[in-house]
């Protein structure tokens, strides 16, 4: 896995899933998809047509279609569920608790424009919770996809990783930060810059180039950081946090997310009880979503590299 | 055609999953007494000839399933696995007990045998679609069979997977709706009236029969049928607290808490019952 991160986009999320999914199924025979009638907002429609022993489309009953994919996991099959995040989460969340992971079934989901990226989908369709409430389910796994290559490289190792898995990703593109091909470990986060120990910025999903923007920003005034992405956000690598909390004695988390039960939650957890340092964030102040263009989201909630280092600043004083 | 000897056999299966039922609750001293009581007999059609398992093998693939989505009837179920032999027969007295392997509701990771785990009401009817899906994809001979409560319906996400099991023709799934007109705060025609249930089921798109669904002989035709075209759903005219008078006669009967006096009358009285067969 190497970084090679320069501000460029990279290829649409949703041209990822469109490939990855089918690719998965006619390598697994025992992979099979079900969506809720977004099919044709990923990619899969036409291949779901042409595949319908591999992919099923439940309709617009979210519930359901988790319950079945629960259902099929306990007779032998690798199920992946895709619909937008606040439906894979709060629409559904009894189902995923209870049919998935209590019952000891096996389920991959992908929550799609998480956060600020529903944009014009607005309010309604805008989850700032749904890591909350996917970490607070025992044992499950939670994923905010930092790039294409990282998404391709998740969903081919939850396919066959038991219990319930949560992977939160656009459909749009991100910047691009791995090069293509790169093999990321579950539950290992990544250094993705080093230039120094005056902080740690620990950001996933979006937020991990903005930390990038904001560690360049920092460096023309002198303050020298190192980013790492957190992209695993349960089971948190509580080793690498520590290791940057000590060793830098400041730390900001990015996440775009309510600052409620996501990446700082998670990050100030562990902190709190091994080594507390001044933790700042750079999240959603508990607020609900609105319409509009990705970009004035971001500043409207404070998603930016501009507020990322005005955080750390602020930790770097508390220092 | 069920023959003499077949019934026989049925209705005294039916009488043990009941003694059973009691017993677990005698032991722990309460319990979800009516609804176990009013689904035995369709369970001893089920696991006494209907069904393909093996209780040395619980999760053989290709056998048949039960999914009971009301999950507070698990006690009817563990008594049928147990005199089966799934597990010690005595283990069933450990319900509710801390450490059992037999909690309120049914938990497929905690008792053999247990096909899914259910007590979230409506979440049982996914699961089950589920696996009769998968199993008909997979190519497998066997069927799933779903007991639903009649206050369960209530659920939306029944609903959801009923329209999935008719518009996707899951025909290896039969559903069995246990009408015994009653939920925990009264009558269901009181607190949500669901109106004509095989109406409804039909209208779905469902092959759907109403019978008696404490009658041995009846149970068996309905199950014993295999489906066409449509899927098979049973609407079963059950009665809460079926085979014990006391309890049939109590109207809230949904959960009940009784001493051990009272629990050995009903086990006196079901217990006579069965010297009919000895």
């Amino acid at each position: 896995m190497k970084v090679v991160y320069n501000g460029e986009k990279d290829r649409a999320f949703k041209d990822v899933l469109g490939a990855t999914i089918p690719r998965l199924a006619q390598e697994d025979k025992d992979v099979v998809y079900l969506d809720a009638d977004l099919m044709n907002c990923i990619g899969t429609a036409k291949w779901a047509k042409e595949n319908p022993d591999r992919a099923i489309n439940c309709g617009i009953a979210e519930a359901n279609m988790v319950g079945i994919a629960a259902g099929m996991s306990a007779v032998g099959f690798k199920p992946i569920v895709h619909t937008f995040g606040p439906f894979a989460s709060r629409r559904c969340y009894d189902q995923v608790f209870l049919s998935g992971a209590y019952a000891g079934n096996s389920v991959t989901i992908i929550g799609t424009d998480p956060g600020v990226c529903a944009a014009f989908n607005g309010g309604t369709h805008m989850p700032f919770e749904d890591m909350a409430l996917y970490r607070a389910i025992p044992g499950a796994y939670v994923f905010d996809i930092t790039d294409a290559a990282m998404l391709e490289s998740v969903l081919e190792q939850c396919k066959d990783i038991e219990g319930v898995k949560y992977i939160r990703v656009g459909r749009k593109n991100n910047k691009k930060m791995y090069e293509d091909g790169s093999k990321f470990e579950i539950g290992k986060g990544i250094v993705v810059k080093e230039d120094g120990a005056d902080a740690v910025v620990i950001a996933c999903g979006i937020m991990v180039a903005k930390a990038m923007e904001a560690a360049e920003l920092l460096a023309k005034e002198g303050v020298k950081i190192t980013v790492i992405d957190m992209f695993t956000v349960k089971p948190l690598d509580e080793e690498l946090v520590l290791k940057y909390a000590k060793s830098t004695g400041a730390v900001v988390t990015a996440e775009n997310h309510n600052k409620i039960g996501g990446l700082y939650s998670a990050v100030a957890e562990v902190l709190s009880r091994r080594q507390p340092v001044p933790v700042e964030y750079v999240a959603i102040e508990d607020e609900f979503g609105e319409v509009g263009p990705q970009d004035y989201l971001e500043d409207r909630f404070k998603l930016t590299a501009e507020h990322i280092a005005q955080k750390v600043k602020a930790a770097i004083a508390r220092k | 055609m069920l023959d003499n000897q077949l019934e026989k056999e049925l209705r005294r299966f039916a009488l043990e999953i009941r003694i059973g039922a009691v017993e677990e609750f005698k032991a722990r001293g309460f319990g979800h007494v009516g609804g176990s009581l009013s689904i035995a007999d369709a369970v001893a059609v089920l696991y006494g000839t209907v069904m393909k398992y093996d209780p040395k093998n619980p999760r053989m693939e290709d056998r048949d399933k039960l999914i009971c989505s009301k999950g507070h009837a698990g006690p009817a179920i563990y008594a049928a696995l147990g005199l089966k032999g799934f597990f010690p027969y005595e283990d069933i007295k450990t319900l509710n007990q801390p450490g059992t392997n037999f909690p309120s509701h049914c938990d497929r990771r905690k008792t053999p045998g247990i096909d899914m785990t259910t007590g979230s009401l409506g979440q049982g009817t996914s699961l089950a679609v589920g696996m009769a899906l998968g199993d008909k994809l997979k190519g497998r001979d066997s069927r799933t069979f779903l007991i639903v409560g009649d206050g369960e319906i209530n659920e939306g996400q029944v609903w959801e997977a009923a329209m999935f099991t008719a518009a996707k023709k899951v025909t290896n799934l039969v559903w069995l709706i246990d009408n015994n007109k009653k939920q925990l705060d009264g009558y269901t025609k009181d607190i949500l009236n669901s109106g004509d249930l095989r109406e409804k089921f039909a209208a779905f798109g469902f092959d759907a029969v109403r019978i008696d669904g404490n009658d041995i002989p009846q149970l068996y035709e309905a199950l014993t049928k295999k489906a066409e075209d449509k899927p098979i759903a049973i609407i079963l005219d059950t009665v809460k607290g079926k085979g014990v008078k006391e309890v049939e006669e109590t109207m809230a009967n949904h959960s009940m808490t009784m001493t051990g006096e009272v629990y050995d009358k009903w086990l006196a009285g079901l217990k006579e019952e069965l010297k009919a067969f000895a």
